[in-house]
């Protein structure tokens, strides 16, 4: 029955790829919900790499003057920790939702650069690549100068300059070989990744959206996607700026941040937070997003203060490019400066509040289930009010000078990044599990999984607080017997293993219930934005027939009115409705032009880490191979029709 | 300590801290136990926030805690009211964040500026960091060491800070925040210390392979103990001849020439005008630790560093000189004599 419209098979450069099915199909994919699956996936893998290496680092730290790691090695572990986490995990993970959903809440068949979702996709991937291939040909060693009792080993030669990478120390005479250009480069290439998916996204939501779906009608995610892609437009140009002059500085003798040189290291913070504090809020917003969807559904409310929250997002988004120096209260600026960026940190406070105040609203007088996603966003809010707390302690300036540096910020931060994000994440993964797979989740392991996570998370970053006020210090290969932070080290260490075993309950139940569970029904949660009026798991051409939105939460209005009280009431024509969707969603009936695959997106994303390696290594043919794949890459893509078709097959 | 910093706040016996700080007493880079004005000012500060921070935390948490508890689904609850916003309620808990915000805003700002003024009459002091050991060199008497920043008690001190290759960061939290020390520019700390005592310092910006071995000690001595200290550090060491037969003299001997003189001085004996980049070591025997205050000065510390200095402090640019074992005797016979 179905009329999609098949790719005509003519050559071009090469064939037009043709496979539905098998590894082709995906490589050569422009689907947005593939392409939103494997970003997914390749986001989990780099988690449970990060995940290995924070739990390296904690059976470093479990005793004082512990030589489980030399110096090096654990130098390097949390120099790509972070990286890892940051650049690898987290705004990947954010991009799978991103690119699933999107369009599938402003009811659109695809984004608007399907060929340009690949690309950015696949240079992720390759940029990832990239910068894991430090363990394998990266070097890395002691100072000019300086001498080292052991070799670095293949776990010491990942960049080990923080991922911060401040100058002068991330620079060649401080850190020699070639790790950091790795760290550098790989940056640099993940950056356009994102920033090709930023713009994407931008022009989906203003270009894409369905009939009715005015902006103030949009889903919450829908709203912080956009917000976030402003904030990686407008962050990541500076620092692909930084990490250029840091590669000049490295590789051809350029000062940008050398003093030596008439360079000034501060420069280099100044620009690193200037992304890197809207790099928080990139982090942070897709879960504000995730949570604000999730919370009015299994609260059977609507969210408290819509306009509220959406424009707190913004607000966020907007004062987070002007607090970019409280990562810098104790670095060389006056205490104008200090006392400046000490407010503008607290006004931001001011819109974070609003929005955890209007989202238990939302659940204050609703009727809660508390189904896993449900209980990941509470766990959210309640963590994330720790954080942002901790946070308000760093505005003081004067109580910050005596905390930056030390473990109370990597308690804070992880707070925000772990407690916050991943834990709306792990909510977004729970909630939209049946839409993508079209089987229900195991509840009883979920909920193992969440209170295990929980109880290990507090155990592993709430002491960190303590051991921060005591002394202990960021990035500290080892501590001193005689400051007496062993005890509070070794429960941090075991909170990390719960996290650790948290994470692999989540992963049985994935695989187990991927496979075995039940079957979903389209519409499992009586939620309320268009995504669920679709079928599960969510068909190729995504809306049968374009929506039409009246409202926002539009499906919700569909199933249910409100009686006198204001309380809600099931419509009568509610269950007539859900079997007309459900009749239809599996039966389009129009014709459907789905956008075709291309091999041209991973050819041009292949030819961007030999560039980088020609740069590392100073090579000419590798910089010809690179230049060429990009040549083809363009050309094939500039000469190949976005859809082609020339016959129409009714498949029966 | 920790105890008496909470019994402060005599009604709020907030038990789990208390449970919390009976594990940690006597740690000494703890930053709530303030031995001067400036961590004082710093510590009262952090206090109002926290007591703050905790009532917001109880007031949400709480909040969380009873709607999941009170609108949890039961079999007979009601669909709930379609509430959508209250226009009221949302200025409400925005004015107030911004209130409190304010009100600690005001405090927060006067202290920024408390800590930055230069004191009158301050001693100055120049701090230079190094990878990886601080050295503090004092212009008014002409004094250059390193590890062990010695202060007069009960009288504010001016630091002038500068680095000599990366970006380190000064920290003794008993007395004061941390600030930067940044190669090319020259950023400021006060400390002041209450009484006479032994202070840790530490390095708290990630500064390369050693960076957690870049510790430090600040001591703060009497008025008199200070001056007399200040007339030792002024003297320069006495050379031994070389008709001396004594174990420290062959010491003297391995000192000036088995390498040690290209990094370190010993006024009176290898004087070299300019900086070098390894600690002066005229007054070594005073200072109770070495090896950027990663270890005690002892014979048994001594002897592990001199027979492999990267194995203590991974990247350091002390070579290893393939001492023997007696050179090494006597090469820490000599440095005992440098009082």
């Amino acid at each position: 029955m179905t009329k999609i419209i098949e790719p005509k098979k003519q050559s071009n450069i090469f064939r037009r790829p043709s496979s539905e099915t098998g590894i082709w199909s995906w490589i050569t994919t422009v689907d947005h919900k593939r392409i939103g699956i494997m970003y997914g996936y390749a986001a989990f893998f780099f988690l449970l790499i990060g995940g290995l290496e924070a739990l390296v680092l904690r059976i470093q730290l479990s005793q004082p003057d512990n030589n489980f790691l030399t110096a090096a090695e654990y130098n390097a572990m949390f120099t790509m920790h972070g990286t890892t986490m940051i650049f690898l995990a987290i705004m990947p993970i954010s991009a799978a939702f991103f690119n699933y959903l999107l369009p599938l809440q402003i009811g659109a068949r695809d984004v608007a650069f399907p060929r340009l979702n690949a690309l950015s996709f696949w240079i992720f991937i390759f940029g990832g690549a990239f910068l894991y291939s430090t363990f394998i040909f990266g070097t890395a060693g002691a100072p000019e100068g300086g001498y080292l009792a052991e070799e670095v080993g293949w776990l010491g030669s990942a960049p080990n300059g923080g991922w911060f990478g401040y100058q002068p120390n991330a620079g060649m005479k401080y850190s020699p070989g070639t790790a950091m250009d790795y760290w550098a480069i790989g940056l640099q290439i993940l950056g356009i990744a994102s920033l090709i998916s930023a713009f994407n996204f931008i022009t989906t939501i203003i270009n894409m959206r369905t009939e009715g779906m005015r902006f103030m009608r949009m889903p919450v995610f829908t709203w912080m996607t956009f917000a976030v892609s402003f904030l990686l437009a407008f962050s990541l140009p500076i620092i692909a700026i930084a990490l250029f002059y840091v590669t000049f500085d490295r590789k051809f003798g350029t000062t940008f941040f050398l003093t030596e040189g008439g360079g000034d290291p501060v420069l280099w913070q100044h620009l690193f937070w200037l992304f890197g504090h809207p790099e928080v809020y990139i982090l942070i917003l897709p879960a504000f997003g995730i949570v604000s969807e999730v919370l009015p559904t299994f609260s059977r409310k609507p969210l408290f203060g819509y306009a509220a929250i959406v424009f707190a997002g913004f607000g966020i988004a907007f004062i987070g490019f002007g607090v970019w120096a409280h990562h810098m209260f104790a670095s060389a600026i006056s205490p104008v400066a200090q006392a400046g960026f000490g407010l503008s940190t607290m006004v931001i406070a001011v819109p974070t509040g609003v929005k955890i105040f209007n989202w238990l609203g939302t659940i204050w007088g609703g009727k809660l289930k508390l189904n896993t996603p449900m209980l990941f966003s509470l766990g959210f809010i309640g963590m994330f009010v720790i954080g942002g707390l901790s946070g308000v302690t760093h505005s003081v300036v004067p109580a910050d000078t005596q905390q930056t540096d030390t473990y109370y910020v990597v308690a804070h931060f992880h707070y925000v990044l772990f407690g916050g994000a991943l834990f709306g994440i792990f909510s977004g993964l729970y909630y939209w599990f049946p839409k993508v797979w079209g089987k229900m989740y195991n509840e009883t392991l979920g909920k193992i999984h969440f209170w295990l996570m929980l109880i290990g998370f507090n155990l592993t970053f709430g002491p960190m607080h303590w051991l921060g006020l005591q002394g202990q210090v960021r990035r500290t290969w080892v501590y001193a017997e005689e400051t007496n932070l062993a005890f509070w080290n070794v429960v941090v260490t075991v909170g990390a293993f719960i996290i650790a075993v948290s994470i692999i309950v989540f992963m049985i139940n994935w695989i187990f219930s991927k496979r075995n569970g039940e079957e979903a029904p389209f519409d499992p949660w009586d939620a309320r934005t268009i995504e669920w009026t679709i079928p599960s798991p969510t068909p190729v051409w995504n809306f049968s027939k374009a929506p039409i939105v009246k409202s926002l939460d539009d499906f919700w209005h569909a199933k249910y009115s409100e009686d006198d009280e204001g309380r809600a009431v099931r419509r009568d024509s509610a269950d007539e409705l859900l079997q007309e969707l459900e009749e239809e969603g599996l039966n389009p009936s129009e014709n459907i032009e789905l956008p075709s695959p291309s091999y041209y997106p991973i050819i041009l994303a292949s030819g961007l880490p030999f560039l980088g390696y020609a740069v590392i290594y100073y090579s000419i043919p590798l910089a010809i191979i690179g230049s060429l794949l990009l040549l083809i890459g363009g050309f094939g893509w500039g000469t190949e029709p976005l859809e082609e078709h020339i016959e129409e097959s009714e498949n029966e | 300590m920790l105890v008496i910093k909470i019994f402060k706040f005599k009604n709020l016996r907030f038990i789990p801290l208390i449970f919390l700080s009976a594990c940690i007493e006597n740690a000494p880079l703890d930053s709530l136990s303030p031995e001067g004005p400036y961590a004082r000012s710093i510590d009262e500060l952090f206090w109002i926030t926290f007591w703050i921070a905790v009532g917001v935390f109880v007031i949400v948490q709480g909040a969380l805690i009873l709607s999941v508890f009170v609108f949890k689904e039961k079999p007979e609850s009601p669909e709930p009211k379609q509430i959508h916003g209250n226009t009221k309620l949302e200025i409400l808990w925005t004015v107030i964040p911004v209130l409190i915000l304010a009100a600690i805003a005001v405090p927060t700002v006067q202290t920024i500026f408390d800590l930055a003024r230069e004191p009158e009459d301050a001693l100055k002091i120049e701090v230079i960091g190094h990878q990886w050991w601080f050295e503090y060199k004092y212009p008014d008497y002409g004094i250059t060491t390193a590890n062990v920043l010695v202060i007069p008690a009960d009288k504010p001190v001016r630091l002038e800070m500068w680095s000599n290759d990366v970006l380190h960061n000064y920290w003794v939290p008993k007395l004061n925040g941390k600030r930067y020390l940044v190669p090319g520019q020259t950023t400021y700390l006060n400390l002041h210390a209450d009484s006479p005592d032994e202070f840790w310092a530490q390095c708290g910006e990630y500064c390369g392979l050693s960076h957690s071995k870049m510790r430090g000690r600040v001591l703060s001595l009497s008025q008199k103990d200070f001056d007399n200290w200040v007339a030792n550090e002024q003297k320069n060491a006495t050379a031994f001849s070389n008709e001396d037969l004594s174990l420290a003299a062959e010491g003297q001997q391995v000192y000036l020439n088995a390498g040690c003189t290209q990094c370190h001085v010993v006024n009176g004996v290898w004087d070299v005008q300019g900086d070098r980049i390894a600690p002066n070591l005229t007054h070594f025997a005073v200072r109770n630790v070495f090896a950027g205050a990663a270890l005690e000065n002892n014979r048994e510390n001594l002897t592990r560093w001199l027979a492999n200095p990267a194995e203590v402090k991974p990247g350091t640019f002390m070579p290893n000189l393939e001492l023997t074992e007696s050179e090494i005797n006597a090469l820490i016979a000599y440095l005992e004599t440098l009082k």
